[in-house]
């Protein structure tokens, strides 16, 4: 078992402008934790997770593959959360680089076909189409998800099979109303992208997934 | 943080700025120096992944020599050393990336750069 990151310098303070660790954080470290050997296995050089906001999935995996052996890169639309991710990468000892981005477009197109793990745990909740929007950049932003709670998260996986490596996995965070197994059929149609629900539990009124694709 | 190994990966994305977008010109820059692991294999994995020109570019202009303007045939310690430093071990605290295209400015604050674009300019 890995320890969680240590986050214990993020203040109830912090949390009223940045994602506070929950149980969507958690399914998702227990998944790459369930996956570490395979992880280690396929050699990655860059991780990039996107909406990173406190921090402790990229430091996760760093823990994972070691911090020297790969780059962590994590962009969020939240700048409070961009700080928070690299406080969370000092108080661990790690090296994450942290930029304020919407999703991956700075990283266009140095990024394409390089990515060898891409991280998102998204905002899913279904809401009004605005609020997903205006949303974007405060803690609205952070679970606010428009339409199926998809309007955010769409927009990334239209990029997924532009930035993975061809050894690359991307790991997704889900809710049972963004509807799992159409996100999974659309990425297999449009893009050829294999997926596999890795793990799924319930959470209070919850229902969440990690979804894995690959190229394979 | 900004260190140069993610400076080598940056673009302008602004609107209708597609060409001559890359490398972002560092300005009023304050950098730190923070050491880092060295991982010879990391390094060595990466180099094929760089663009060369615009990392010797960047390194000159945050003051830093040491590496060769073509890159060399023989990799041997010294010079993963020296890549290993610029890097990963310069920091770029303060300071703005600017696009040679458009003009474009991306400030960077608390070692974070702020690469958001306005509505208008969201291509
Ligand atoms: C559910 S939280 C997850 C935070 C953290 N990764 C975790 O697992 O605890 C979603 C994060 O995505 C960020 N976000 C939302 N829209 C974004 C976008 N368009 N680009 C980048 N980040 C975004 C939010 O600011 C928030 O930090
Ligand atoms: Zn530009």
């Amino acid at each position: 078992m890995l320890p969680t990151p240590d986050y214990s310098h993020l203040s109830s303070k912090d949390f009223e402008d940045v994602y506070e660790p929950a149980e969507d954080t958690f399914i998702l470290l227990d998944a790459l934790e369930q996956d570490a050997h395979f992880l280690r296995e396929r050699k990655p050089k860059i991780c990039l997770e996107i909406g990173s906001g406190s921090g402790v999935v990229s430091a996760f995996v760093s823990s994972i593959l070691g911090g020297s052996s790969a780059l962590y890169l994590a962009t969020d639309i939240n700048q409070h959360a961009s700080q928070c991710t690299l406080r969370t990468a000092r108080q661990n000892k790690i090296q994450i680089d942290p930029l304020t981005a919407h999703l991956s477009d700075p990283f266009s197109p140095r990024l394409e076909n390089q990515v060898d793990i891409l991280i998102f745990n998204p905002p899913y909740v279904p809401t009004p189409k605005d609020e997903a929007i205006t949303g974007q950049g405060t803690i609205t932003g952070a679970w606010a998800g428009g339409q199926d709670g998809m309007s955010i998260t769409d927009v990334l996986l239209s990029k997924v099979q532009t930035l993975l490596s061809n050894t690359g996995v991307f790991y997704l965070v889900a809710i049972k109303q963004n509807d799992v197994p159409a996100i999974q059929r659309r990425m297999l149609e449009h893009f050829s992208l294999n997926s596999e629900v890795v793990l799924q539990r319930r959470a209070g009124r919850e229902h969440l997934f990690v979804i894995k694709f690959d190229k394979a | 943080m900004v260190r140069l190994i993610t400076h080598n990966l940056l673009a302008c994305h602004a609107k209708n700025c597609t060409s001559n977008n890359f490398p972002l010109q560092f300005k009023d820059i304050e950098i730190e120096l923070r050491e880092a692991e060295f991982n010879p294999d990391f390094i060595r994995g990466f180099l094929p992944k760089l663009e060369w020109k615009a990392l010797i570019d960047a390194a000159k202009q945050l003051g830093d020599t040491s590496l060769p303007s073509e890159q060399p045939e023989m990799i041997d310690d010294e010079f993963l050393k020296n890549l290993h430093h610029v890097l990963l071990e310069i920091h770029i605290e303060e300071g703005a990336m600017i696009c040679p295209n458009c003009q474009h400015v991306y400030p960077i604050s608390n070692g974070i750069p702020n690469m958001l674009l306005a509505e208008h300019e969201i291509g």
